[in-house]
């Protein structure tokens, strides 16, 4: 059984694309020699800056000879069938076999494949892949028409057994295969042949090549712990950086230098970030000060100076980038300290969205919206509205404009630097949270209520203008930003009907109307007046009727009317956005609809406090049959209200009750609107349902013994009536009818 | 290994020398403000079509916002790129890139010389590329591109483009901490001028009037009036009723875009330029860059039948 070795050697593979493509690479070979009829015990396959290799260990020698046989047209087809089945089978006419089948004579293609060497197999497979890598991003070179990440130089393709390495030949646009390869560009440049796996890792590490991507990781991260640790010191854990780093080099040299005291002063976060982003720098940390110190950069080189050259160019190159930041920051002290105006102020020449504003038309209305938020969140409204004034003004500053994702943070520090209140300044930070599904969620009422007018400032505006999300689009983040005010509302138990997405939409939308009228047509300038005064005074909805009744049906009373549509379609997005938040936490989307299908369903904490209850009733015994037992009363009444022609919806009367079952539902239900009633009520809806589902019995009983479409007009009639109390006390809870199974 | 360097503008006479010996055409500057060495028509319209290609110059370029008044140590507004451009590229562009680091005194068994992925895209001039930033040592001496399209259209063959930041990549060779306190000419001349000898004080100016005192209204005008002038050159019929020959006017046009492209940079700096309003600026100066582009490929230097 002979092992193949395949080795793609090119100019430098990005970092981020060398682990997808070695799995790649591996599945698309290995696939393809199976499909060939190949078989394999084991493959593996790994990559470096500079190459690709794949491994496959006991591979058959040849592919096993093939018959087939395929039943063709009848005899006596017409030409076209026949001739299509020729091709389609890829033997002559003259090859076609007669065979006697239940229907008559029929022709039989009978195809003889025989084996294949492994080599022939191989290379067609090989080149197949080369040619169709699904790099995420490929080119040309030269004067070529082939594709690779980076010009690819050698292509090494060995089949080895005990009788020795044999090259399978082949050929890519003029790339022919060989058996050599070449180990680190500056340490061991020259080719050398290799002739099975075993040998060719081991004369790459002679070469200054460390083939294995976790290797050369565990080695890096060795080095760098125990570099530090010999100072006292800890290399700030980052992964994704260290999968990278290990990516960028071949034979790891791990260099721990020293980061100038003047820099030190820097925040943290800043000096982690310059060093990452741009250095690609590990950061060293005193754990007693928690301050960063040093940093750890890895080196692709062995130096007769243990790498004192290179350590010093590193150190140079960061200084200059910390002398860079360290000029923002304290440009942007001096601004801060003076309270940030000329940020402020700069943000009103700076457009949001052409059709929304500047940056500082937006931090007016979310002031505004933040303000209102406030007391449903527990937070002063001054202080929300002061946080959610200078929330954005750190994105004037030439840190977050060199950092982008310093964003927030840096606000928090200014505010701090500013003198103001800790709470607004956390606000600063914390508003933009949660960014993502598993971001965290800010607690903190100033911080809670900015963030929330924030988002629905944002949701609101794009609404207004007509830019929602459609299907995979969503340019400006909308569906995270609805989801985000989910969480908060959620996680900081938002609730009460001055609480409601309503309401903050509500009010959210205002400052659009009223832009929708400042930018009428001059005709309507002496009207301006009037709908601002109504706005003030009223609701949304009730503020634009008034204005119809004192103006009249007209055009611009449209575009208003459809900023008041705004509300419907948005809530309806928030409840599609929930369904897949619920989803996601494992509650049903039947139960989501049944409790969106209820008043009050703007209320988002409570719509999930009843669907975690409804969804916990539906999973017990009691829940589940309930659900029956209300659907089969539901159906019988829709029945006869269709049948009859009138609704059955009060008075039925325990006096004309026969049946002990019946006597009992009557009391059951009795029972029950005692519970559920001041349950409700009291928004208690898990005592609420536990009590519907104690009606189980008695409903399943009342079935059982009791025929509802008795003789008697007058019995049929009071149990119609019976089952619409039934109906009524369920459909009190949730709308069971959208209950699925 | 030849002896180091020892000023700023040795460095730049080596990569010259280097460069011509390996065949390529020694340009000289445009003759206008632009932001990079790729905007040089040598570069920008010559990786377009089939005709072959070698080219090497210095372009000294400009971006407003990078002024620091010649405080920090390696931020200039104005500073000079070295830029190579070889059609087709040749199987060994990593190879004489890296015999030119050698040529200028950096030897490579005591640095650490990487190639670090680096995409290249010019939304203003609708051109992308791969490659990769070149480190010495964590510092970033050079891009290097293989050109996949410019102005749209896609690049056959395919051109590679080496940009050197000349004062970044000589600081380090010169071993100078501060990019003013470089000798710019030899250090033992008569008359001995640093970096900051010849450029603090522009630093200086050029930042506060990039910064503070540029006449936003003025630049706004000079953007629709270059848009405008590009757009019309190009509009011009090709044949020339005065010769009688077909003149497309691929180049005049372009130094528009040229134009274009560097008030938007000076309007960036002044901070007047929303994130929005910057797309639709970049795409306006796009359009203009691949109607130019349209333009060169139907002349003869763009490889149109004469």
């Amino acid at each position: 059984m002979p092992d193949l070795l395949i080795e793609l050697f090119s100019e430098e593979i990005p970092a981020r694309m060398q682990t997808r493509a070695a799995d790649d690479l591996r599945k698309l070979v290995t696939d393809g020699l199976v499909e060939a009829g190949l078989t394999y015990a084991g493959a593996a396959a790994f990559s470096t800056p500079r190459r690709l290799t794949l491994s496959i260990e006991g591979l058959t020698a040849e592919s096993k000879a093939v018959r087939e046989e395929r039943k063709g047209p009848k005899v006596g087809a017409p030409d076209q069938a026949i001739e299509g089945f020729l091709r389609g089978a890829g033997v002559a006419r003259e090859d076609l076999e007669v065979r006697d089948d239940k229907k008559g004579q029929v022709y039989f293609a009978v195809i003889e494949k025989p084996g294949r060497m492994a080599a022939d197999i191989i290379a067609e497979v090989l080149e197949k892949t080369v040619r169709n890598f699904p790099w995420p991003k490929s080119m040309r070179w030269g004067d070529g028409a082939l594709k690779w990440v980076r010009p690819l130089h050698s292509i090494l393709c060995i089949l080895s057994d005990e009788g020795g390495a044999q090259v399978v030949p082949l050929d890519v646009d003029g790339i022919t295969s060989g058996n050599t390869t070449r180990g680190h560009r500056f340490l061991a440049p020259d080719a050398f042949s290799v002739t099975n796996f075993d040998d060719y890792e081991a004369k790459l590490k002679r070469a200054k090549v460390v083939l294995r991507a976790d290797e050369r990781a565990e080695a890096i991260w060795h080095d760098a712990t125990h570099q530090a640790f010999a100072l006292g010191l800890e290399v700030v854990e980052d992964r994704g950086l260290l999968a990278e780093v290990a990516g960028l080099v071949e034979w790891p040299v791990v260099l721990l230098g020293r980061i100038d005291d003047a820099f030190l002063g820097l925040p943290p976060e800043v000096l982690q970030t310059s060093m990452k982003e741009h250095q690609k720098f590990f950061s060293v940390r005193n754990p007693k000060t928690g301050r960063i110190e040093r940093f750890v950069t890895v080196a692709n080189m062995e130096t007769a100076d243990q790498g004192a050259t290179i350590l010093a160019g590193n150190q140079k190159v960061l200084s200059a980038r910390l002398a860079d930041a360290k000029f923002f920051w304290e440009n942007d002290l001096r601004v801060a300290k003076e309270g940030m105006q000329p940020w402020l102020d700069s943000l009103a020449n700076v457009t949001f969205h052409n059709k929304l504003g500047s940056q500082k038309d937006r931090i007016e209305r979310i002031a505004a919206l933040a303000r209102e938020i406030a007391p449903s969140v527990g937070a002063d409204p001054d202080l929300a509205e002061q946080a959610a004034r200078v929330a954005k003004s750190d994105l004037s500053s030439e840190m977050v404009y060199e950092f982008p994702e310093l964003q927030g943070l840096m606000g928090q520090y200014y505010a701090n630097e500013a003198g103001l209140e800790a709470e607004v300044a956390a606000a600063c930070k914390e508003h933009y949270s949660p960014l993502g599904p598993s971001d965290d969620v800010p607690t903190a009422p100033v911080s809670v209520a900015v963030a929330l007018a924030d988002k629905i400032d944002t949701l609101t505006g794009f609404w207004a203008i007509d830019e929602k999300p459609t299907g995979s689009k969503d340019p400006f983040a909308l569906r995270r930003a609805a989801l985000g005010v989910i969480r908060l509302v959620l996680e900081n138990n938002v609730s009460g009907r001055a609480s409601s997405l309503a309401v903050f939409v509500e009010r959210a939308v205002v400052p659009f109307v009223a832009r929708e009228v400042d930018s009428a047509k001059e005709s309507l300038i002496p009207l301006k007046p009037v709908v601002h005064d109504f706005l003030a005074q009223y609701d949304l909805t009730e503020a634009v009727e008034r204005f119809r009744d004192w103006y009249g049906e007209g055009n611009s009373h449209f575009k208003i009317k459809r900023l008041v549509e705004i509300l419907d379609d948005l809530l309806s997005f928030f409840h599609d956005r929930l369904k897949v938040f619920l989803r996601d936490k494992g509650i049903r989307h039947d139960i989501i609809d049944a409790c969106i299908a209820m008043p009050g369903n703007d209320d988002l904490t409570l719509l999930v406090k009843r669907a975690e209850a409804l969804a916990e009733t539906l999973a017990t015994d009691d829940g589940e049959n309930l659900i029956q037992g209300f659907k089969r009363a539901n159906n019988i009444l829709t029945q006869a209200e269709e049948k009859d022609g009138v609704e059955y919806s009060y008075g039925a009367d325990i006096k004309f009750a026969e049946d002990d079952a019946e006597k009992a539902l009557f009391a059951a239900l009795d029972a029950a609107d005692a519970k559920i009633a001041p349950a409700m009520k009291a928004e208690d809806f898990s005592t609420a349902m536990t009590a519907m589902a104690a009606l189980r019995g008695p409903i399943d009983a009342f079935f059982t013994d009791v025929q509802v479409n008795a003789d008697s007009e007058i019995l049929r009639r009071n149990r119609l009536n019976l089952l619409s109390r039934i109906r009524n006390i369920c459909l009190s809870v949730a709308d069971l009818t959208k209950i699925e199974g | 290994m030849a002896e180091k360097p020892r000023s700023f503008q040795e460095i730049i006479l080596r990569l010259q020398t280097y460069w011509a010996s390996k065949g390529c055409a020694i340009l000289q500057p445009y003759d206008m403000e632009v932001g990079a060495g790729t905007f040089h028509p040598a570069t920008t319209l010559r990786a377009l079509g089939s005709k072959p290609w070698a080219a090497a110059y210095v372009q000294p370029s400009r971006r407003p916002t990078d002024g620091r008044y010649g405080e920090n140590p390696n931020r200039l507004q104005h500073y000079y790129q070295y830029q190579v451009l070889i059609k087709p590229s040749p199987p060994d562009m990593q190879d004489l890139y890296l015999g030119s680091l050698q040529a200028i005194g950096i030897d490579a068994t005591v640095h650490d010389i990487r190639f670090v992925e680096d995409d290249w895209e010019s939304p203003t001039l609708g051109a992308w590329g791969l490659g990769w930033e070149v480190w010495c040592d964590g510092m970033e001496v050079s891009q290097f591109t293989y050109f996949q399209q410019v102005g749209g259209h896609d690049c056959k063959p395919v051109s590679g483009e080496l940009t050197y930041g000349l004062e970044r990549l000589a600081m380090y060779v010169l071993d100078i901490d501060h990019v003013m306190d470089m000798p710019f000419n030899d250090p033992d001349a008569p008359i001995a001028l640093t970096y900051g000898d010849v450029f603090l004080q522009t630093e200086q100016e050029y930042a506060r009037w990039n910064f503070d005192v540029a006449d936003t209204d003025v630049l706004l005008q000079h953007f629709v009036d270059a848009e405008a002038e590009c757009q019309r050159i190009l509009e011009a019929p090709a044949d020339d009723p005065k010769t009688g020959r077909k003149i497309i006017m691929a180049h005049p046009a372009y130094d528009q875009c040229i134009k274009a492209s560097h008030v938007f940079n000076l309007l960036d700096a002044r901070g007047v330029i929303s994130v929005t309003e910057r797309q639709a600026y970049i795409g306006r100066v796009r359009a203009l860059a691949k109607a130019c582009a349209d333009a060169f490929v139907q002349t003869e230097a763009g490889g149109a039948a004469a």
